[in-house]
């Protein structure tokens, strides 16, 4: 029974990562009300971004603890650039439309950047793995850890809790909370919604281009990673019940441990673990863990 | 009549075509089966249902014609034919019975978690599906005979095309049904419909399994023509092009979706001889066009310009 406790570890860092994309999906939708395919596109895109930055200034002989500031500033990079471009040309047109026209709108932004990525990066993988290499493995009572993913798990933990004060605690954060609430009314009040709006997009935008980064030195980047992310993105959010950021953290923890179990009882079935977690969630509570079909809050 | 017009124009295109141009049959007989397939997403998006799930319907024709094919060695056409609608429809009404409980992006989603179990599967069971490698399709008999390739695409692609029209002509009665005028009314308000005395359990059970027959029969027309499965057939993007191709189309009449097929796959021809990197990028600029510029699809476009002539 030794190997349990190491693979919780790896099923945790992998929820660490899925809920990144996860939180993001949660937070737009909650505010925009738009169901966001092509957020599986952003979380591609920032991986491709950080390694891209990553192997240019590792070749250059800088050392490996600057991977750390370029996994984070790779995703802002993508956040500032995309975020507000995409929600001001194409996002703000579908508020209000009925779900299919914007799961449709955010699908052909998907299809439109899985051709991009391969014009701009081309087909191959990409590797860059200092900050794995640089942290290095811990030994705890004869048991192997990868240093990096106990960083994710940490990671994850401070982004619920800074999401926690952004939303509560500030003024961004207590105008995102009124806009959700009742947009009329905000915007009578006073608060500029479209700004609201394009905010907690890039916001989002920057959540799912940071678990890209974070995810790009375990794993590597290569096409396909956007379609893979969304999916488990979408179960991961709609477990938790959409709109709620705790409900997101606590399904990618089921989920990741989920995984584990899966892979301890029967391998083969390990990648659909996420989903049918989430049809035995659906089924019995149909708006998912937290989510109440009346008032939604976040 | 115009509706009339167009499709005679559109039938007399599908026999023309293909016979001037024979490497176009192929395209053409993919028309057909992603055209079945979008007419059953079509069907649901009516009542305002959208699912990111009915690959999984094609994915099923096309792997029970590739088991009975090369499994259990049932090499006739038409029990093929016949057996993928059978095995999609009661697919399609056991994951219905409880699809018709959630509406909106629950249902989306929903079937998108259904779809992605069954492609799961299909990729893992390797002894039974033949995992990522997928099945091979054998040319089958047809009434007995055995044919030579080309003949068996003629077949298939005129067949189909029979099979189109007769399908296409029940799937019109049915939406001009009261059954199926309650789609609509089930997107404006199901209370309402409830109050009517009519079961909106029921028109959703009926339509979802309809549509999953019509997805299947699809994906057994796509198995046949290209004579290789593989699981990706189950995977959300494909689930997703079937959405695409019903909005592109329009979801207004049963020719919409056949529409929208006839254009993704004539896009996809052209752009795998002259920008094969780009197919994608081409698809999603073009449906944003569609959604954008022309709300009631490429069909509506052939309606308005119609209608601007007639008056």
């Amino acid at each position: 029974m030794d190997f349990i406790l190491p693979m919780l570890v790896d099923g945790l860092a992998a929820s660490a990562l899925i809920f990144f994309i996860a939180v993001g999906l949660t937070l737009v939708f909650s505010v925009l009300r738009v169901l966001n395919v092509a957020h599986g596109s952003f979380y591609a895109i920032g991986a491709y971004v950080a390694v891209v930055i990553g192997g240019f200034v590792m070749s250059a002989g800088a050392s490996p603890w600057l991977s750390f500031p370029i996994l984070i500033l790779s995703a802002a990079l993508v956040a500032a650039l995309l975020g507000p471009a995409i929600e001001r040309t194409f996002i703000r047109f579908t508020y209000g439309k009925p779900e299919a026209v914007q799961i449709l709108v955010t699908f052909a932004l998907f299809l439109i950047f899985e051709d991009l990525q391969k014009l701009i990066f081309g087909v191959q993988a990409y590797y860059q793995d200092a900050a794995v290499s640089v942290l290095g493995i811990s030994d705890i009572g004869g048991i192997i850890y990868l240093n990096y993913q106990l960083l994710l798990i940490a990671l994850a933990v401070v982004v619920v809790v800074a999401l926690r004060v952004m939303l509560h605690h500030t003024r961004l954060g207590k105008m995102i909370t009124a806009v959700v609430a009742d947009p009329e009314v905000s915007a009578t009040l006073g608060i500029d919604t479209r700004r609201v709006y394009a905010a907690a997009f890039t916001i989002g935008v920057f959540l799912a281009a940071l678990g890209g980064a974070l995810a790009s030195p375990n794993s590597g980047v290569a096409p396909g990673l956007g379609a893979e992310a969304i999916v488990l993105g979408f179960a991961v959010a709609a477990i938790g019940g959409l709109g709620q950021i705790e409900g997101a953290a606590l399904a990618a923890i089921i989920v990741g441990i989920a995984r584990v179990v899966a892979i301890y009882q029967m391998p083969q079935l390990e990648p659909v673990a996420p989903y049918l977690v989430m049809l035995a969630v659906l089924l019995v509570r149909p708006y998912g863990l937290f989510g109440a079909a009346t008032a939604r809050r976040i | 009549m115009r509706h009339a017009l167009v499709l005679i124009v559109l039938v007399a295109g599908f026999l023309a075509v293909p016979a001037a141009f024979p490497w176009l049959a192929f395209v053409f007989t993919l028309v057909i089966a992603k055209g079945f397939a979008a007419l059953g997403v079509a069907i649901l998006l009516r009542a305002g249902l959208i699912s990111i799930g009915h690959a999984l319907f094609y994915a099923i024709g096309a792997y029970t014609v590739g088991f009975l094919s090369s499994r259990a060695g049932v090499d006739l056409f038409l029990p093929q034919l016949l057996a993928a609608a059978l095995v999609s429809g009661v697919l399609g009404l056991l994951v219905g019975l409880f699809m018709v409980r959630y509406r909106g992006i629950f249902f989306a989603m929903l079937n998108l978690a259904v779809s992605m179990v069954g492609y799961t599967l299909l990729a893992k069971l390797y002894s039974l599906t033949g995992g990522t490698d997928g099945l091979s399709i054998a040319t089958p008999r047809v009434l007995g005979m055995t044919l030579t390739r080309e003949a068996f695409e003629s077949v298939l692609l005129y067949g189909g095309l029979a099979l189109a029209i007769v399908l296409g002509f029940l799937a019109h009665r049915y939406l001009k049904s009261p059954m199926g005028e309650a789609l609509a009314a089930v997107e404006s308000n199901e209370i309402r419909l409830e109050y009517l005395g009519v079961s909106v359990p029921r028109v959703l059970l009926f339509a979802y399994v309809g549509s999953a027959v019509l997805a299947g029969v699809g994906g057994a027309i796509h198995a046949l023509a290209i004579g290789h499965i593989t699981p990706d057939l189950a995977y959300w993007t494909t689930s997703g092009q079937l959405v695409l191709v019903a909005v592109l189309g329009g979801i207004g009449g049963v020719v919409g979706p056949f529409v929208g097929a006839l254009f993704l796959e004539s896009v996809r021809a052209a752009a795998a001889i002259w920008a094969p990197d780009v197919w994608n990028l081409i698809i999603g600029a073009g449906l944003l066009i569609v959604i954008f510029f022309l709300p009631r699809g490429l069909y509506g476009l052939i309606e308005r310009t119609g209608g601007r002539a007639k008056r």
